[in-house]
């Protein structure tokens, strides 16, 4: 059990912006009318991202919102140790995992760093203000060890070096980039994947192959799978034209020679193929899509956002002008099998 | 080694689109439908006959767990709980399945809830996941709104699924303190009986799965629970997601069979171990809970719930943490032991002093500053501990202390010897 109490320094009052109250007010659709009492870490939560820490105001006012008596609200923002009963640095607060599978492989160190650049010790606000830090209990990305969480992000694969480049990004204002620090995909080992490489997982034969009892339906051509009963009659261009304007196209690549699409994170041999088909075959061509071309493509492929999540058309400009992304570097050394033809 | 054809989790990685169109593309949501029209009895037999086994640690058979749930319900509604509070230190495969994955939780969760006569669901999410639990919700929000799940959806089994989350506490994921959690109150186990399945959530009959457990059940129902049979060996079936960290060359979370030996898991997928096998010392296989194995005991060790039990372990979650020769194994475990000392949730006596205490004299014996006595008390104390508490927390702060004695007495008694031979005589160290 750890010992935590409320700040001996306590603002007058706390309430909820409007925003946050109209969002609290959605939260309680979740539970049955009669336990209002289950959106309480949720509401103390949000309070905490309003204010950076959970006061006693804060408490009152949840109590007060949930119908509950306050003391029960005490006894779950003192129980929850994410709650910050005091306040936290302006720039970063620093969790850093010190548990068993993250000392072995250098928490330590990294708990130094923050000693002597933060301060002595922990919740202790650094000197102007901006950083604190705590050590704190398995963050669970064991296989990405050491690392840290700041704010909704995680820092992994750390090393003192890169530890003290992300304090810096963050004393600059900037958000670092989260995720792994050294060159690797989430929790796939460095260097490259050592299963998942069978192109056939991805190329949609999965979905109809492993339904043998559908066996009798033929599949359709695409193989993909049963699509939305609502726009099941719809072609894919009435679709797109549906939800947008058709890009420009090209009946064949300019001089002959088609760009590697696959350079694009997102677009796969597949992919690939259907843009060839519908004529866009360089950076270029996909650079210069504008929202309603980016809609109509969606359209068509039945993406769902996922050009802009994936930032085709960010990427397609740098590649356009003849430079490098992180994944066209990964494309381009080998080590995304999907990419492959 | 398994076949690629035969994972589940094919995007286990992010390298491909996590949506509901990139995951119909890898077979995701393929004949839901049917597999409902099927039945609830056709289901829980087809999840018996896989034999697959809870993957939070407890490996209880799942398709037995799910049969305890009332046939027809008394009017109280039933409901699903998935446990997403993945925090036993050395785990990461829940987050890796809410992030890149999240559709196959998502059918499993209506399915399971089919099976057991749920219309509601709730996914509860340890807090730390912020972005895992966005990435979850986006998941749903395309499901709600390809009338996949939802009232009156095209399954025709009317569902909501919710997702709720906590604020940083390990004891949340003991199945009855996550439902106390998601009452809004602390999370402190409940006693048993009564049972989830009577009495659970808002008083109404209630299944606890593990993330990975409900992830599964799709390819299962898909395939047939003989291909999940076909897997591993015996008692010990299907595939597993293995979370390998610590002191191996390329640390990784991959999906592989059950019962895999531990060495071709490791030169396979980790890259071996760090400075070569010979410089293996100790692993603990399955999570922070089980008692580690020495480097002897690992020539021929495989990775499922049968074999790690014969070795005095444990499977637990499949978090295998591995240790090299540089590695001071008493201190190793003396940080463990804090972590059950933080993680207590101060209900029941024995764990909430017993934790504190083989905290600190484990600490001491990683210094050397304790009597060679006392490692037997610790012993003594650590069996007290196991089996007097509400919960499973107890057992589990027991165990590494434990398995570090069994194991490696020699080192602390050489520690002790060190450090009585260095200090200038007869210092007298206060009993605790």
């Amino acid at each position: 059990m750890s010992v935590r109490r409320l700040h001996d320094e306590q603002p007058e009052s706390f309430a909820f912006t409007a925003e946050n109250l109209a969002w609290a007010e959605q939260q309680l659709l979740k539970y049955p009318a009669d336990r209002r009492q289950s959106a309480v870490i949720p509401l103390l939560w949000r309070a905490q991202e309003q204010e950076g820490w959970v006061s006693r105001a804060a408490i009152e006012h949840v109590a007060e919102f949930l119908s509950m008596p306050p003391i029960r609200v005490l006894e779950v923002a003192t129980f929850y140790t994410m709650f910050q009963l005091r306040p936290v640095g302006a720039k970063a607060h620093v969790q850093v995992c010190g548990t068993t599978p993250c000392m072995l492989r250098g928490a330590e160190e990294i708990i130094k760093i923050c000693r002597k650049r933060i301060a002595e010790h922990a919740h202790e606000l650094s000197g102007n203000g901006d950083f604190s830090w705590e050590e704190v209990e398995c963050l669970g990305a064991c296989v990405n060890a050491p690392m840290v969480q700041v704010g909704k992000d995680t820092y992994e694969d750390l090393t003192p070096d890169s530890f003290r480049a992300v304090l810096d990004a963050f004393a600059a204002g900037k958000t670092p980039k989260p995720g792994p620090q050294i060159d690797r995909q989430f929790a796939c080992p460095e260097g490259g994947p050592t299963s998942l490489t069978d192109p056939a997982l991805y190329d949609g034969s999965m979905a109809a192959a492993v339904m043998s009892e559908k066996a009798a339906e033929p599949a359709p051509a695409e193989a993909k799978a049963p699509a939305p009963a609502e726009d099941a009659e719809l072609s894919p261009e009435e679709r797109a034209d549906a939800a947008g304007t058709k890009p420009d196209m090209l009946s064949e690549p300019a001089g002959g020679i088609a760009d590697d699409l696959k350079c694009i994170g997102g677009v796969g041999p597949k992919i690939e193929d259907i843009l060839n088909g519908l004529g866009i075959f360089h950076f270029g061509q996909i650079a210069a899509w504008t929202e309603e071309n980016k809609a109509w493509i969606d359209g068509y492929l039945k993406f769902k956002g996922r050009i802009d999540r994936e930032k085709w058309v960010d990427q397609a400009k740098v590649l356009a002008e003849g430079g490098d992304t992180d994944f066209s570097r990964r494309v381009d050394a080998g080590d995304v099998p999907s990419s492959q033809e | 080694m398994l076949s690629d054809k035969d994972r589940i989790f094919t995007n286990l990685y992010g390298f491909h689109d996590w949506g509901l169109e990139g995951a119909r593309r890898r077979g995701s949501w393929s004949g839901t439908k049917e597999l409902i029209d099927k039945g609830r009895d056709w289901i829980v037999n087809e999840v018996k006959e896989s034999g697959l086994r809870g993957r939070g640690g407890a490996g209880f058979p799942t398709g037995l767990k799910w049969s305890f749930m009332p046939k027809q319900s008394d009017g109280r509604p039933h409901y699903l709980v998935v446990n997403a509070d993945e925090s036993e230190p050395g785990t990461c495969k829940d987050r890796e399945i809410m992030r890149h994955d999240p559709h196959h939780l998502v059918e499993g969760a209506l399915l399971a809830s089919f099976a057991m006569g749920a219309h509601t669901s709730y996914i509860y999410v340890r807090g730390e996941f912020i972005r895992e639990r966005e990435r979850l919700q986006a998941a749903i929000d395309e499901a709600y709104e390809a009338r996949l799940v939802g009232k009156d959806n095209v399954h025709g089994w009317d569902f909501d699924l919710y997702v709720h989350h906590g604020a940083g506490a390990y004891i949340c994921g003991e199945e009855s303190a996550m439902l106390e959690s998601l009452e809004g109150k602390k999370g402190q186990p409940r006693l048993k009986p009564p049972f989830p399945a009577s009495v659970g959530l808002f008083g109404c009959p209630t299944t606890v799965n593990n993330v990975e457990s409900i992830a599964v059940i799709p390819e299962i129902l898909r395939r047939g629970g003989s291909w999940f049979a076909g897997l591993g060996r015996p008692n010990n079936t299907g595939t597993k997601l293995f979370c390998v960290s610590g002191h191996v060359n390329r640390p990784c979370t991959v999906e592989e069979e059950m019962g895999i030996p531990f060495r071709e898991l490791i030169d396979k997928h980790c890259g071996g171990i760090r400075g070569g096998w010979d410089n293996l010392l100790a692993v603990i296989p399955g999570g922070s809970s089980v008692p580690c194995v020495p480097a002897t005991g690992c020539d021929e060790m495989t990775m499922d719930f049968d074999c790690l039990r014969g070795l005095q372990s444990g499977l637990g979650t499949a978090a295998v943490i591995v240790m090299d020769k540089s590695t001071d194994i008493i201190r190793a475990i003396a940080r463990l032991a804090y972590f059950y000392k933080h993680e207590s949730c101060g209900q029941c006596t024995p764990c909430r002093e017993g934790t504190g205490w083989m905290w600190r004299v484990v600490t001491r014996m990683a210094e050397g500053r304790a009597s060679k006595s006392e490692i037997d008390l610790l012993f003594e104390v650590s069996k007290q501990i196991e089996g007097h508490t509400i919960c499973a927390l107890g057992d589990a702060a027991a165990w590494p202390v434990q398995g570090l004695i069994r194991h490696f007495r020699p080192v602390i008694e050489e520690r002790i010897d060190d450090y009585s031979r260095n200090s200038s005589g007869g210092r007298l160290v206060a009993a605790e």
